[in-house]
């Protein structure tokens, strides 16, 4: 019996998306279509995370709907009995579509929104995406599918928060994840664009507490502080291999889904091992599990069980070490790292590099 | 907090499921997992909109003969803080 068994699976079945936002999480390099796993191979995972004990499925990307099998996918989801997710941007779903992923035994979907008015929505998606992401909206309610807005923050959209709350109910949303942008993947490229100044973060802090009591009952709103401003790191995924599978559009298995980035470690694929032993046994894996690995000022640290010593990706990305306490902390010898960025934070905005497969030269901002 | 009149039904989109690999009853719902001991799924299967708060306390009272009332309210109460039950009598 393993000593941890993972309760959620996310799959992300694809890299290839039609949005270009300048904060996505994916990977720089992203994979090719002729690369992604198919749909047995799929089915396969799935069936093997059921085995483990995966009770939740996220189906994300890029955007998923590109993936014809989709409907496949969820109703063997379904039939395993997950609990599934659609994470979806909605560009590409038809009343039709929404339909037969309904009937497939689809649970819930998370359609992301980048603001709360055309111009600027589709300026930050990078393509016109206003009017379908609208009438997704409406369908999913329609369908009484369990509906999540999920609204990445960042300089660009942090002063029309008010108005991003009011527009989420208004779609029928249940929850409304209001997330700080992470800066993993093309979000650290862009990060000079995207970092919100110290004013931006106070102030929607209030703005966000006004709205969870004027909306209680109603929907249910989920803030992610953005994390450079906090005094301790997050519990990334309650611990690296602790409850929580990402596996990459290419089979890579990691134990989030910005982990690829941490170039020390080499991650294995399902189409060469089972999921069960990447889960149990592969170095990856094993690498940050627990609290074996820790250095001080985690080792002795009370907290260590609390926020597992934060991001491991962060601390090799701002530290160039996976094994150092995450740099938010204000324990970390590192902290400065963050500070610094902090300190930059009240400059004036950059441009930004729009995501795309292959790296784009052309800058808007 | 739920009062012993309100009619306790679970979330249309949040199901209670066993599940094969743990020998337990959860709760699934978006982006979480309860892991259910049999109290906490008694409770839940006797949330049909129907009964009351106190109906479901009399008649798991009577099924261990002992009073469960304040368990009960305080158990449905904590679901209804997380909008995972509603009063379908409100």
């Amino acid at each position: 019996m393993p000593e941890h068994r993972p309760t959620t699976l996310l799959a992300e079945l694809t890299h290839r998306c039609p949005l270009h936002c300048p904060y996505c999480s994916n990977p720089v390099e992203l994979v090719r279509s002729r690369a992604e796993l198919s749909t047995e191979e799929w089915m396969r995972v799935l069936g093997e995370a059921r085995a483990l004990g995966v009770l939740q499925l996220g189906l994300s990307g890029g955007e998923p709907l590109v993936r014809r099998d989709l409907e496949t996918l969820v109703a063997h989801a379904r039939g395993l009995g997950l609990y599934s997710t659609l994470v979806t941007s909605a560009l590409g779903l038809t009343r039709e579509r929404a339909e037969r992923l309904t009937e497939a035994g689809l649970d819930h979907i998370q359609i992301s929104f980048q603001d709360a008015e055309r111009e600027s929505a589709e300026r930050i998606a990078g393509t016109a995406s206003w009017d379908a992401k609208h009438r997704a909206a409406a369908w999913v309610t329609e369908l009484g599918l369990a509906f999540t807005v999920n609204v990445v923050l960042h300089r660009a959209n942090l002063d029309h928060l008010e108005r991003i709350i009011d527009m989420a109910a208004a779609l029928g949303a249940d929850r409304l994840e209001l997330a700080n942008t992470q800066y993993y993947g093309w979000a650290v490229e862009n990060r000079d664009a995207l970092m919100p100044t110290r004013e931006q973060v106070e102030r929607s802090e209030a703005i966000v507490d006004r709205a969870a009591a004027r909306y209680q009952g109603r929907m249910r709103i989920i803030y992610v502080l953005p994390d450079y401003y906090s005094e301790f790191p997050k519990p990334c995924q309650g611990g690296w291999g602790a409850h929580y599978i990402v596996v990459a559009p290419d089979g890579r298995v990691l134990p989030c889904h910005a982990a690829s980035q941490i170039t020390t470690l080499a991650f294995d694929s399902v189409r060469d091992r089972s999921l069960e032993w990447i889960w149990e046994a592969s170095p990856a894996f094993q690498a940050f599990r627990g609290d074996g690995w820790m250095r001080d000022p985690c080792r002795s640290c009370a907290r260590r069980l609390v926020d597992f010593g934060g991001c491991r990706c962060q601390a090799f990305a701002l530290t160039g070490d996976a094994a150092n306490t995450d740099p938010v902390c204000t324990l970390s010898p590192q902290r400065r790292a963050i500070d610094a960025l902090l300190d930059r934070s009240d400059a004036p905005s950059g441009e930004w590099v729009y995501r795309s497969m292959g790296r784009p030269a052309a800058r808007a901002g | 907090m739920l009062d012993g009149t309100a009619r306790p039904v679970l979330w249309r989109r949040a199901r209670v499921d066993f599940d094969p690999v743990r020998h337990r009853r959860v709760l699934l719902y978006p982006e979480g997992t309860i892991l259910l001991n049999d109290t906490a799924a008694e409770i839940l299967e006797l949330c049909d909109g129907v009964r009351t708060v106190n109906d479901i306390a009399d008649t798991l009272g009577a099924r261990y003969a002992t009073d469960v009332r304040a368990d009960v309210v305080d158990y449905l109460s904590r679901l209804a803080d997380r909008e995972l039950v509603h009063d379908a009598g409100a």
